[in-house]
């Protein structure tokens, strides 16, 4: 069991991208638009965020380099622009999906498409490092060893407030807004009134096309911040992709039912079992399998698919998800 | 010939979406233009003229790039007919591809021509044994086929990897072990069209699938009934449709065709590509969606649709020579695909357009009249 407080950390690092992305779904779905672009927005923020760190650090120098509390505000303003690249990426997807009443997939997969071309392009073409797709960046100064005081609870304090990266609070921070809003504000009301019965919510004076372009562009906010966090915390370099975690934030958002507390506990699934199976080997009983590490990796992916057998015959989603508003069709 | 085509399409309707599709392809590259120009306005317009014109140096290249494309589109565009999503081809295409590869390598007792229509027919079942488990989790357990899809690429890459690190490995050159003679496409005189002799019998197998998907679509009642499933799950119940099988079929036929995607692009000889256990999935796989979208689900569009994408992409790679990366071609599919999602908006301007025509002839007929 020593290596619990280590698995706990690693699941954190795997859950949070995945919890903020889906809760950023949750905001376009519930509004009524299907969000399947989570993959792109996820990777055009991560670009985005990592290209302003790279900046950022490059210009440090001395004690600021290696300062743990710098880094924090570095991290910060990563999340910031991260946020605001993928809410304005989106847009196209609000505008397509919203006013132009585009297939919702289709534009989706465009942005799919897009994001990952497009940083590439830009990477290469601007050399960040001698032609190459990889953006670099220093993680190291990034990790809190230990918050002070919390830190040194016993047992909670090891498991939750060491070897821990601001973002894993920024995460938690956006569920507990993500749910007041959701369920406690006249917008969430009308958010998810949108994506239910949008005809009904216009008849009662609700500006539908408003509602959705909030809810989607707030989809790309969160799915930016996931995406650079999801970068940040795993990786030391950017490599014009975020590994079909859009994707899996997707299946956290069906398996969590469009619901903020049950995607938490969705995405705490999904990080677990992305540890078990990066870190198998530190799992004793996992470990005396001996199968080939090809094996560990498909973990996540088969328990996925299980879990939604079982789960998705009762779907609560939102029922006017993906259906064009149209005025005149009432 | 331009009339030949307009005389075609006869249905204004059909007419209409052709041109603002060609208006989305135009926009599209407009675009990659001026990024390029952003980017390199010294080399931009030459790269340019290169994108374009590059595909004429080697037609047998375009054709072979084109080849797994018509598949996957194909796959993806079968699926989307019938009111499915399926996202998994790169998934499909692999496991098919390891397949052929195994029966290549392994099953080597058969006889040249039995063995690899052997190897391409396993590969179509893999595909389809691949395709048809999310279709079955759809029909019966109503799980999301674009999530099950994504998890079932996930799970083939994985098994792919291992596959060929552990059964399939060619230490000496880190890949995949090149299937034998006998299981390799045979050229059936397409290498004396193509000079450099890249297109064999898989893109014969391209057209043939073109022309079957075509008559189950538009000719059966099987066909006619998977689009109504897709056009409405309910009503085509309530009508007598067995939906669920509907369902299941229509991704085990989607499975199938992208798993023969890889059969054509892997049965080939040691100088062709091979599997590796990088872990990256292939691309192919994923454009077939581009490829699908921009053919509008035809079959017969979904063959121009990929001879243009592989056009643009060997103009891409020959572009590699000026300043710029080859990516610009990604860029410019995806600003196609978004701007044909937009099709609505071009749509008003082409009608306006004839309109404007209309009432311009018009007038012009008072005036001389």
């Amino acid at each position: 069991m020593d290596n619990l407080p280590f698995i706990i950390q690693q699941m954190m690092y795997f859950s949070i991208p995945l919890l903020v992305v889906a809760l950023g779904g949750m905001f376009s779905e519930r509004s009524g638009v299907v969000n399947i672009a989570l993959e792109g927005i996820m990777l055009f923020g991560a670009f985005v965020g990592v290209i302003v760190v790279y900046y950022i650090q490059s210009t440090l120098t001395g004690d600021l380099l290696n300062s743990v509390a710098y880094a924090q505000r570095v991290l910060v303003y990563g999340v910031l622009v991260s946020g605001f690249a993928g809410a304005v990426f989106t847009i196209l997807h609000a505008y397509a999906s919203i006013n132009m009443r585009a297939d919702q997939i289709i534009s989706g997969t465009a942005l799919n498409l897009f994001a990952p071309a497009l940083a590439i392009f830009v990477a290469r073409s601007f050399a960040f490092t001698n032609y190459t797709q990889q953006v670099s960046f220093r993680r190291k100064s990034f990790l809190i060893r230990k918050v002070p005081y919390l830190g040194d609870i016993p047992i909670i304090g090891k498991l939750l407030f060491q070897n821990i990266y601001i973002t894993t609070f920024i995460g938690i921070g956006i569920l507990i807004i993500s749910s007041i809003i959701l369920y406690k504000t006249r917008f969430g009301l009308r958010l998810r009134s949108c994506g239910e019965h949008p005809h009904a919510a216009a008849a009662a004076g609700i500006n539908v096309k408003m509602i959705r372009y909030a809810g989607v562009i707030i989809s790309g906010f969160l799915g930016g911040i996931g995406g650079f966090t999801l970068i940040v915390t795993t990786t030391t370099q950017f490599n014009a992709t975020v590994s079909g975690y859009g994707f899996l934030a997707l299946a956290v958002l069906i398996f969590g039912q469009w619901k903020p507390g049950k995607i938490l506990l969705a995405a705490l699934f999904f990080g677990l079992m992305k540890t078990i199976a990066s870190a198998y080997s530190l799992v004793p009983l996992i470990k005396d399998l001996r199968l080939p590490s090809q094996y560990y990796k498909m973990i996540p992916f088969i328990a996925t698919l299980i879990l939604l057998a079982f789960t998705s015959v009762k779907s609560q989603a939102p029922k006017a998800a993906g259906e064009i508003y149209d005025v005149g069709k009432r | 010939m331009l009339a030949k085509i307009l005389n075609y399409i006869n249905t204004s309707e059909k007419r209409i979406n052709i041109i603002s599709l060609f208006l989305a392809i135009v926009t599209g590259l407009l675009f990659g233009l001026v990024i390029m120009i952003i980017v390199s306005p010294r080399d931009s317009f030459p790269a340019f003229l290169t994108i374009l014109t590059g595909g004429f140096r080697d037609i047998g290249r375009v054709l072979e790039i084109a080849t797994p494309l018509i598949f996957t589109g194909l796959s993806v565009g079968f699926a989307f007919k019938t009111g499915l999503f399926n996202i998994g081809a790169p998934g499909q295409l692999m496991i098919g591809a390891i397949s052929a590869i195994y029966i290549g390598v392994r099953v080597t007792f058969l006889p040249a021509p039995i063995h690899w229509i052997v190897a391409v027919l396993c590969a179509g079942l893999a595909g389809a044994l691949w395709g048809a488990i999310p279709g079955i989790l759809k029909a019966y357990r109503n799980v999301n086929e674009v999530v099950a899809t994504i998890m079932m690429n996930y799970i083939s890459l994985y098994f792919v990897s291992y596959a060929v690190e552990y059964q399939l490995y060619d230490l000496k050159n880190a890949r995949s072990l090149t299937v034998a003679k006998s299981a390799q496409l045979p050229y059936l005189g397409l290498d004396k069209i193509f000079t450099p002799n890249t297109v064999n019998f898989g893109f014969i197998l391209a057209i043939i699938a073109i022309v079957i998907i075509y008559i189950i679509l538009e000719k059966t009642t099987f066909g006619f009934e998977l689009k109504a499933v897709g056009f409405n799950q309910h009503s085509s119940k309530y009508a007598g449709v067995n939906d669920k099988k509907g369902i299941i079929m229509a991704m085990l036929i989607s499975g199938l065709l992208s798993g023969l995607a890889g059969a054509a692009i892997y049965l080939t000889d040691s100088f062709g590509r091979h599997l590796e256990t990088t872990e990256i999935l292939i691309a192919e796989g994923f454009n077939g969606i581009p490829v699908a979208l921009i053919g509008f689900s035809n079959p017969i569009g979904i063959f121009f649709s990929a001879i243009f994408i592989g056009f643009i992409e060997l103009g891409g790679f020959y572009m590699q020579r000026y300043d710029l990366a080859p990516e610009i071609i990604d860029i410019i599919i995806a600003s196609i695909i978004y701007f044909s999602a937009l099709l609505i908006l071009f749509r008003g301007i082409i009608i306006r357009l004839l309109k404007h025509n209309r009432f311009k002839h018009k007038k012009r007929e008072e005036e001389d009249g």
